[in-house]
This record gives structure tokens, C-alpha cells and sequence, in this order.
């Protein structure tokens, strides 16, 4: 499926002629990311959503430059565009932009890639990436911020399964268990989730 | 003694059994290390990772280096390769429509004979034949090139190669985007269970000992860290020793099929490691002793030969000048292998390159310090290479 997001051209400031493929199968974010390019001053960006064909897809449309997330597995597919190796492949070869490497680490440290057609000037594309790299730190920033409150909702679980189980075994209230299991954890020099966790795996042996 | 950590990347698949097994069942931490796994979503984000220093190591497939030193990929920073961590390991599927005209032609879907099966597919398929292979550098590029070229196949005439992520193959095969395709386990067997792929033949039966991953760093910086590159490649070495004794496969199974690691079903994982298959929907049953090796005859030892038999064959295909294969041997670090192993291994091989293809049964040749037993290594057309000298 490839749409065209007509508002983001409307809107955007300046309309610079350079003709971008974003390939992204989440639609909030690729709008995201088409409506960052588009404040940058960049409006002829189409999306990709489906995996299928890409190669095919990408060819039909002839872009300057290629985006995809890091995460993304069908990257590997777009590496065979940097190659070229058939003959009746496009004869423009697109290649992973390395002419910069602080921007090309900061790429990779944001979670995006960008392939370009060769001889595409420099600074275009680093003005392009530089509005990219903003958007995919947020993204990422997000992930992890959501990765982490679903371990931490997780920890507390294993926390209190723990403490459930000194208390049967024991006989004593919740707060002796939960300094227990605190000091436990002090003396191993270990995390307290840890050893929560160990307890209750433990515990599932002997059950 | 103070651990030291290394970030290492794989990519979800059997062979990176040596480097889970290594941190998983304390052979890091006996030399001092602690290994941070980090799963990758695909090759090309694994290679970048490396080349920019977000990763110390990576799984990677063995063409890579060596396609990095022929400057093909874009200019990648050079990488090498300071050990083989497996042998083999992929498998060939077909589409169902395929495998039913292919079995009404008569053919048997042995699971061993190239020649047999080669004839049967070219026989059965439509003017061009589509197949999904994981990466443009890969053994699985280069074993098929090869297979379908010694069977006179024109390659680039009837052949397509399209590069397909693993995990997504058996979804264009279903899609009717490729006929065929190549790839290293558990994604064969997993599309058979699917019921969208037959299984042809495992990449065993066109070379018999092909290089298929290594452990790939930054060209430099073995040298510069000697020392930790050193305990890496042994620590990695006692782990592919014991994943390959059959008393460790159903806890190397399960520590695969782990969340981290491949995260899918153990029986999935284990045919791999068993080489035991179900290569249809029906339940045929094939048994491929050594399916997937890690230790057996060296396995490790990153041959300078099998980096320039490699080189040979991208050299060719992308049209470069022949010589550039020699330049490449050097990718495979064989001088830090066996600096690293001179004292732990009994079956160090005194040469760095060998004929590659010339042993048709398990041969003993000159080690360091005891008995190498050479495994058949033949190719299935009788062809054998011949390094340069170095």
C-alpha cells in the first residue's frame, strides 16, 4: 500500500525537490516522521507500509533517498539495492550514506538508516537525516520509557509472589517479609527483583 | 579478577548456539568475560552496529568480510573474521507447487543428492525460477549460485536471487513472490510446519564443510585487544564443544528457544541440532547426520582458503578482477586463532589454507599438537579449489 500524505505538503514552508521514501508500517509514526521532514522543508515523501515487494516498489517510484528503521527486518532487502547485482535491476545503485560518520553514528544510535542515489550533495542529505534522527530519538526514547514501566509493572509482580511465599512459609506479616527478602537481597549484593525472582522459580521446583 | 564486558550482536538463529551457550553456561565468565547479547533485527543493521563500534563482535555470515575487503557493500569499514563459529546449517525449500510437479516428474526428495535434485527442479520449474535467499553476501547466495551454475543453469538469465528476511520467508512464499528459497534453521522447518514449503536439500549435500557464520570484528581491533580477542575465541571454542556433545543438545536446545535468543518452539529449534526433518506437510521424515556442526575436525578455524574461495565466487559474480580474492584471504584470521588456542586445542591445523574439496572421506593431516581429523569437505560436482599461495 503506498499513500501520499497531501497535508503535510500543503503545509509544509519550502518545497525542496528531493524525493524521499519513508518505509514504515506503522502509520501514526510514518505521519509523524513525514509531518518532522515536511516542518524541514522536505514534501515529496511517499510512504511504504507493506514489506511485500519492496524492492519493486521502491524501483517504480525512483527516490533520492530511502528511510527505514533500524528495527525494521526488511532492511536487508533494500542492501541489495546498494549492490545492484542484476542486470535488470535500476541502474542507479542506492548505497548506505557513511559520508559523514558522527551523523552516520548518530543514525544508528537514533535507530534509523538512509539509503541514497550516488552523488546526492552531502548536506542535502544531512539536512534530511538531521530531521530524522530528531523524530527516531523520540521514538526510541518512547520505546524504551514503555519497556521499562512494563518491566517494572513485571518486577512488582515477581516482588509480591515472593513476599507471598516468606509469609506462607514463615508466618509473618508483609513488611517482615519485604525486609527479608531487602536484606537478602543487601547481602548478595544482588537486586531485589532478582532474588524475588529466584525465590519464586525456586519455589516452583518444590511445588 | 575484574569480568570484562562485550557487547556482541546475533541475528535469532541455531548457529549462534557457541556465543549463547558461552554466556549462558559460564565459559564467558571462566575467561574473564561477560558477554552482553544483543538480538539484531537483520544483517545489515548487525554489520553497521559493528562498523561504528556500538558492538565489539557479531555473529555474522561468512561472506561478509570478505565482500567488505572486495569494496562491495558501500564502503563498510573492513571487517574480519577471527573464527568459523559453524558448519553448514542451511536448508532449500520449494514451494508446494513446485514440490508436486517435481514429485509427478518422479523425483524422490531424498534429501541428499544435489545432482538429483537439481535436475528435478530445473525440470519442474516455469522460465525463470525466483528464490529467497537472507543476505546479497551469504553462503546461501554464493551455494546456490554455485549449485544451479554446475547444473548448467544460466544464473542470471533463469535465476533471480531476491533477498528475503529469514522470518518472513515462508510469508512470500505464500505470497507467490519467490519459488524457492534458502535459509539457515529454524525458518526451513518452521515454513514446513506452516505448510507453505517442501524441503529440497541441505546445503550439506552441495558442499560438504562450507564455512557459514563467523565471529566478525573490526579490521584492528583483534590486534589492539589482543588479550580479550583471545579469551573470546577460546571461550567461544569450549562452548562449541559442548553444544556439540549430544548430552548437552536438550539444554542447548532449550537456552536457544529462550525469549532472548530465537524464541520460538524447542521441537522447531532441535530438528537443527538433531538434523533430523520433516520435510513435508505429510510427515516425510530425513535424517542428515552433522547437520549444523561447531566443533567436529576443526570447525572453527577460520581456513585463509575458505575466505578466498569466497572471494573467488563474489569476484566473479559481481564482475571484479579475480586477483582482489587473494587480497581477502587475509579477512580470515587464522595467526589469532591459533595464538589463541595454541595451548587448549589438540587438533590445530599447522597449515592456514588448504584444498578446498579434496577430501572425499575423513582424512588425517598435520595438526600442532596431536591428531586433526580432516571431515569430508567434496563439493557435490567432484570440483575441488586450489588456493594461491599467500
Amino acid at each position: 500500500m503506498l499513500y501520499l500524505p497531501a497535508d503535510a505538503i500543503r503545509n509544509s514552508p519550502v518545497t525542496q525537490d528531493l524525493s524521499i521514501i519513508l518505509v514504515e508500517p506503522d502509520r501514526d509514526k510514518a505521519n509523524q516522521i513525514v509531518e518532522s521532514l515536511a516542518d524541514a522543508g522536505f514534501a515529496r515523501i511517499q510512504v511504504i507500509s507493506e514489506a511485500s515487494s519492496l524492492k519493486r516498489q521502491i524501483g517504480a517510484l525512483d527516490p533520492d533517498m530511502v528511510l527505514i528503521d533500524m528495527a525494521n527486518p526488511s532492511r536487508d532487502t533494500l542492501e541489495e539495492m546498494a549492490v545492484a547485482s542484476q542486470p535488470m535491476d535500476r541502474p542507479v545503485a542506492m548505497f548506505v550514506d557513511r559520508s559523514d560518520d558522527a551523523l552516520t553514528s548518530a543514525a544508528i544510535e537514533a535507530g534509523v538508516s538512509a539509503y541514497v542515489v550516488d552523488g546526492l550533495r552531502p548536506d542535502r542529505v544531512k539536512s534530511v537525516l538531521d530531521a530524522a534522527i530528531a523524530r527516531f530519538n523520540m521514538f526510541q526514547r518512547m520505546r524504551i520509557e514503555l519497556a521499562e514501566t512494563k518491566r517494572a509493572l513485571e518486577e512488582r509482580k515477581v516482588i509480591d509472589r515472593a513476599k507471598g511465599l516468606i509469609m506462607k512459609a514463615k508466618g509473618i506479616e508483609e513488611d517482615e517479609a519485604y525486609a527479608l527478602l531487602r536484606k537478602a537481597a543487601m547481602n548478595q549484593g544482588k537486586r531485589l527483583a532478582d532474588v524475588a525472582e529466584a525465590l519464586v522459580e525456586s519455589a516452583g521446583l518444590l511445588s | 579478577m575484574k569480568l570484562a564486558r562485550l557487547n556482541i550482536g546475533f541475528i535469532p538463529l541455531v548457529d549462534a548456539a557457541p556465543l549463547i551457550a558461552s554466556a549462558e553456561m559460564g565459559f564467558a565468565e571462566e575467561e574473564g568475560l561477560v558477554l552482553n547479547l544483543e538480538r539484531s533485527p537483520s544483517w545489515s543493521t548487525l554489520r553497521d552496529k559493528l562498523c561504528f563500534g556500538h558492538l565489539d563482535a557479531a555473529h555474522m555470515l561468512a561472506p561478509v568480510p570478505v565482500a567488505g575487503a572486495l569494496g562491495l557493500g558501500g564502503d563498510m569499514a573492513g571487517l574480519e573474521a577471527l573464527s568459523v563459529l559453524s558448519i553448514n546449517g542451511n536448508v532449500i525449500g520449494v514451494s508446494r507447487a513446485l514440490a508436486t510437479r517435481m514429485r509427478a516428474a518422479g523425483h524422490d526428495f531424498a534429501f541428499n543428492d544435489a545432482q538429483s535434485a537439481g535436475q528435478a527442479l530445473i525440470g519442474a520449474m516455469d522460465s525463470t525460477l525466483r528464490i529467497g535467499v537472507p543476505f546479497p553476501f551469504s553462503m546461501h547466495a554464493e551455494l546456490v549460485h554455485y549449485w544451479l551454475t554446475a547444473m548448467g543453469l544460466e544464473a542470471s538469465q533463469r535465476v533471480s536471487v531476491h533477498t528475503v528476511p529469514p522470518p518472513l520467508m515462508a510469508d512470500a512464499l505464500r505470497a507467490g513472490e519467490i519459488d524457492a528459497f534458502c535459509v539457515g534453521e529454524p525458518w526451513g522447518s518452521s515454513s514446513v510446519e506452516e505448510g507453505v514449503a517442501d524441503l529440497l536439500l541441505p546445503c550439506a549435500a552441495i558442499w560438504a564443510f562450507a564455512p557459514e557464520k563467523v565471529l566478525a570484528t573490526r579490521a584492528g581491533w583483534a590486534d589492539d585487544n589482543a588479550d580479550l580477542a583471545q579469551r573470546l575465541i577460546r571461550a567461544l571454542w569450549r562452548a562449541a564443544r559442548w553444544v556439540s556433545e549430544p548430552g548437552s543438545r536438550a539444554l542447548a536446545t532449550e537456552l536457544l528457544s529462550r525469549k532472548p535468543y530465537l524464541n520460538l518452539a524447542p521441537e522447531i529449534v532441535e530438528c537443527a541440532l538433531l538434523g533430523r526433518f520433516s520435510i513435508s506437510a505429510r510427515g516425510d521424515l530425513r535424517h542428515v547426520p552433522g547437520f549444523v556442526d561447531f566443533f567436529t575436525g576443526a570447525a572453527g578455524f577460520p581456513w585463509r582458503s575458505q575466505a578466498e574461495w569466497i572471494g573467488r565466487h563474489l569476484a566473479h559474480r559481481f564482475g571484479l578482477d579475480a586477483s582482489l580474492a587473494i587480497k581477502a584471504q587475509s579477512t580470515f584470521r587464522s595467526d589469532i586463532y591459533r595464538a589463541a588456542l595454541g595451548h587448549v586445542a589438540h587438533d590445530l591445523p599447522s597449515a592456514s589454507a588448504k584444498v578446498e574439496g579434496a577430501v572425499t572421506e575423513p582424512l588425517a593431516v598435520g595438526s600442532v599438537g596431536g591428531r586433526l581429523i580432516l571431515p569430508r569437505d567434496a563439493f557435490f560436482d567432484g570440483r575441488v579449489f586450489e588456493p594461491s599461495p599467500a
